[in-house]
């Protein structure tokens, strides 16, 4: 899926987590995080990101987050919004019957 | 056939889908069944955010002692077809639909909510459906509602919008939603299903409270919609029997029991008969009662 254009999903609330997802042709994916409990969770983080972005294929975004201690869902959900937001596209919730 | 499963239903209570804080928190109250609200509380530029978010919560952070709703949008607005595309996948114990004021309406839910059933593999007619009567239509059509769908376990009356649609002044006695209050618990006693009283909207006003959840519960309601956490264990405290119900009720199954091993076909206590009803009642009893932490095994009636 390709990210047309930068997309935001999520707040700065607390327990939650903003992204914003810009194109990044040919640049691979590249992730800017800044959480309150990176030092703990950064690996954990990363590989939610990285993972959700692999199930829509996305190959090129520049990704930012600003964490406030979300769960792991709730980066997830961020994210999917996010993704489709930038792709303007609907999701296909059959994806999630695998 | 299989006996009813009781699930408890005296406190509802919605945490909005577009806030991981508020449904978050919300697991921690002790309210019977918590709502995943994708409808009102949810501004329209976050539909899209909030069905993600509501999927994600109820598929990996669902409480297991409550039962779990998700409250789509409304039965015809733009996001209904998606919202239970989503919400189906979830798998939470039911669905509440808005504003429901046509049997048809529940059925066409229903039939959709059966096709995605099948074609993630859930057993069909295992999401439940919770009707919001929110308008004159739905009161006028309560009957019809209740009997609309085998999936219908509950209605609930909502003052705020029917008030609107009555051109009736909301006040805090709410005699001008008595009537409404009646007609929807009389239909779901007809069908058979759970009757879920008015919110109380003044939060400060715990005597308002406590007077207004009295009223339901005489009235026969099984639960109350609550609008804040701080109203959940007042609404509980009234909706769980008092040790007369509980002896009762007990007295009225180990008579079901004994007329069993006896192969009676009719049974009676005091004189009077006991129905189905009367036993399903009195397992609701002990069902809220053991809810609420009273231990009414070996108790002595």
């Amino acid at each position: 899926m390709e990210i047309r254009e930068p997309a935001m999903a999520g707040t700065l609330e607390s327990s939650d987590c903003q992204i914003v997802l810009r194109p990044n042709p040919g640049r691979g994916i590249e992730i800017d995080l800044d959480s309150a409990v990176e030092a703990m969770f950064k690996d954990s983080i990363l590989e939610t990101v990285k993972q959700t972005l692999a199930e829509f294929a996305v190959t090129d975004a520049s990704v930012e987050i600003r964490d406030r201690g979300a769960l792991d869902c709730v980066i997830r959900a961020r994210l999917q919004c996010a993704v489709c937001r930038g792709a303007k596209e609907s999701y296909d919730w059959t994806k999630e019957d695998g | 056939m299989a006996e009813k499963e009781i699930r408890l239903k005296r406190t509802s209570l919605y945490a909005s889908g577009s806030s991981p804080v508020n449904m978050i928190q919300a697991v921690f109250y002790n309210e019977d069944m918590l709502i995943y609200d994708l409808e009102d509380s949810v501004p329209a530029a976050e539909k899209d955010a909030a069905r993600f978010l509501v999927y994600q919560m109820v598929k990996h952070h669902r409480p297991k002692d409550k039962y779990v709703c998700i409250r789509v949008n409304g039965i015809y607005s733009e996001y209904l077809e998606e919202d239970l595309q989503a919400a189906v996948r979830a798998n939470p114990d039911g669905i509440r639909i808005p504003k429901v004021e046509y049997a048809r309406e529940v059925q066409a839910v229903s039939v959709r909510i059966a096709e995605i059933e099948k074609k993630i593999g859930l057993k069909p007619g295992k999401i439940e459906l919770i009707c919001n009567i929110e308008s004159y239509m739905g009161v006028l059509n309560a009957m019809e509602i209740a009997q609309a769908d085998p999936r219908v376990v509950a209605m609930a009356v909502s003052a705020e919008d029917l008030t609107a649609s009555m051109r009736a002044q909301r006040t805090k006695k709410g005699l001008e939603v008595f009537y409404a209050r009646n007609a929807v618990l009389l239909a779901c006693r007809a069908a058979g299903i759970d009757a879920l009283d008015i919110v109380f909207s003044d939060i400060h006003d715990k005597e308002g409270l406590k007077e207004d959840t009295a009223l339901a519960k005489n009235l026969g309601f099984d639960g109350k919609t609550c609008i804040h956490p701080r109203q959940i264990d007042t609404v509980n405290a009234y909706f769980t029997p008092s040790m007369k119900e509980i002896k009762y009720a007990l007295r009225v199954l180990a008579a079901v029991e004994e007329g069993k091993k006896q192969g009676k076909g009719a049974v009676t206590l005091n004189g009077g008969m006991i129905d189905k009803p009367m036993e399903l009642r009195a397992r609701t009893t002990l069902a809220q009662a053991e809810a609420a932490g009273i231990r009414t095994e070996g108790m002595v009636v």
